[in-house]
């Protein structure tokens, strides 16, 4: 039984389907663990490398020839907040690891500034996942992961890396930063896996 | 970089609050008494939950405030004027009350006190709190390790836990603090209200040569303010850990 907090009401909306214990935001919070790294577009580059060494390249120009898509989605994270709708164009996973040849089921994402993130390769996939480079119609900015983050909706947000620079495919699955920092492995939102052993 | 949490389940714990201490016109500290708690490190942070009677709940994140001390944690809570949870746990919560809470989280913005670097703590409005988490522990552990606080506030009325710091500078050998005022000074106050800027930094902290351990915590605008502030002074990237929070902290 859950104890209730005496003279507690709550001013939250009651319907709005959220993810247990998330709260609705409007505006954008921004969560990183350092400064913000500044990547040059000129410089950029994002690889795909598979669990046999084979090295995909992609320079910002490749990329920005490559078929892009805008979707509107949910965004939840694990410091509670919620956001809907939000509108961003990018590349789908899909998309880049079409001529990828790989047996790996697992991800391991790489990003510039250091950060590192994991999850099955299987949540890159079907329309899931995608290297976002543009939000509410304008190009992402630093703060929010720019010029290019990982965007993988249906995990809490730390799932989808800010500043991605490359994914490598592994038959291992390696924690990444939070995740040895006690927070969960996989991080469904709808199933409430916030921090180890949830 | 982290990978030193020491990974074990979260469980919901019942917490009751011992004591509600103001420390500003919009800020409370909660003393919370929980029997099951064992220890914690400086830097990291709490779930709250609070039910209300119709079976809606609701969870925020509080940095803890406190030196680890088993059975106690405390929390300080800055009212947010439209937030949901904030102005409960400020206004309202009182001794006796129970609430829920689990913890505690986050192995990255924590210090240690067997960390032999120079420490230097940056801190915008109540970013003070897991920051002041550390000058506490720091002192409990009998820590000589050099610590700086520049501790941004509007004003002197908005600075939380002013007369400890006041009189942990006096007795915490090797703590320094110093202020940037942001709207109004002190009367008396010797230098010019202003942001922290290269200059605050500069004089405040350590020259990046000395490799500092370096906390940077408050509004998202100071946090990215700051740190690349630093990051221009030469310090590296990777030595500055943020801890960052947006308007709706709730």
């Amino acid at each position: 039984m859950p104890v209730i907090s005496r003279g507690f009401t709550g001013r939250g909306r009651r319907d709005v389907a959220l993810p247990p214990g998330q709260y609705l935001t409007e505006d954008f919070p921004v969560l990183s663990a350092g400064p913000t790294p500044r990547v040059d577009t000129g410089t950029w580059q994002f690889s795909i490398v598979t669990e046999a060494g084979q090295r995909h390249d992609w320079s910002w120009d490749r990329l920005m020839a490559l078929p892009a898509e805008s979707v509107t989605v949910d965004l939840h994270c694990v410091t509670k907040w919620s956001k809907l709708h939000t509108p961003w164009r990018g590349v789908a996973l899909d998309t880049l690891i079409e001529d990828v040849e790989s047996a790996a089921d697992y991800a391991f994402i790489r990003s510039y500034g250091g950060y590192t993130t994991n999850l099955p390769l299987a949540d890159l996939l079907d329309g899931q996942a995608w290297i976002a480079y543009e939000y509410d119609g304008e190009p992402l900015h630093p703060e929010h992961g720019g010029p290019a983050r990982l965007l993988v909706p249906h995990l809490y947000l730390w799932k989808s890396a800010k500043w991605v620079r490359g994914i490598e495919l592994s038959h291992e699955d390696n924690p990444g930063f939070w995740e040895t920092a006690g927070y969960h492995n996989y991080g469904d939102p709808w199933q409430e896996q916030r921090y180890y052993g949830d | 970089m982290a990978g030193t949490a020491v990974l074990r389940r979260l469980s919901w714990q019942v917490g009751t609050v011992a004591e509600s201490r103001p420390e500003t016109a919009t800020a409370v500290t909660l003393a919370l008494d929980l029997p099951e708690w064992t220890t914690h490190l400086a830097g990291q942070h709490v779930d709250v939950r609070l039910t209300a009677p119709d079976g809606y709940s609701t969870q925020r994140s509080y940095s803890i405030a406190s030196a680890p001390s088993p059975g106690r944690v405390e929390i300080t809570v800055q009212r947010v004027e439209d937030g949901e949870v904030s102005p409960y746990l400020v206004d309202v919560a009182r001794p006796g009350d129970e609430l829920e809470l689990r913890g505690p989280i986050g192995g990255y913005f924590v210090w240690r006190a067997a960390d032999p670097e120079p420490v230097l703590l940056v801190a915008g409005g109540s970013g003070i709190v897991p920051l002041m988490a550390m000058a506490r522990t720091r002192a409990a552990a009998g820590s000589r390790t050099p610590m700086r606080l520049i501790y941004s506030v509007r004003g002197p009325e908005d600075a939380i836990y002013a007369d400890e710091l006041r009189r942990r500078v006096r007795d915490d050998h090797g703590l320094d603090v110093s202020y940037a005022y942001t709207r109004r000074a002190p009367d008396g106050w010797n230098g010019v209200a202003g942001r922290v800027d290269a200059a605050r930094l500069g004089a405040g902290g350590w020259p990046a040569d000395l490799a500092p351990r370096i906390f940077v915590c408050g509004p998202t605008g100071f946090v990215e303010t700051v740190a690349d502030l630093l990051v221009d002074a030469g310090h590296d990237p990777g030595r500055i850990r943020t801890e960052r929070f947006g308007p709706t902290g709730g």
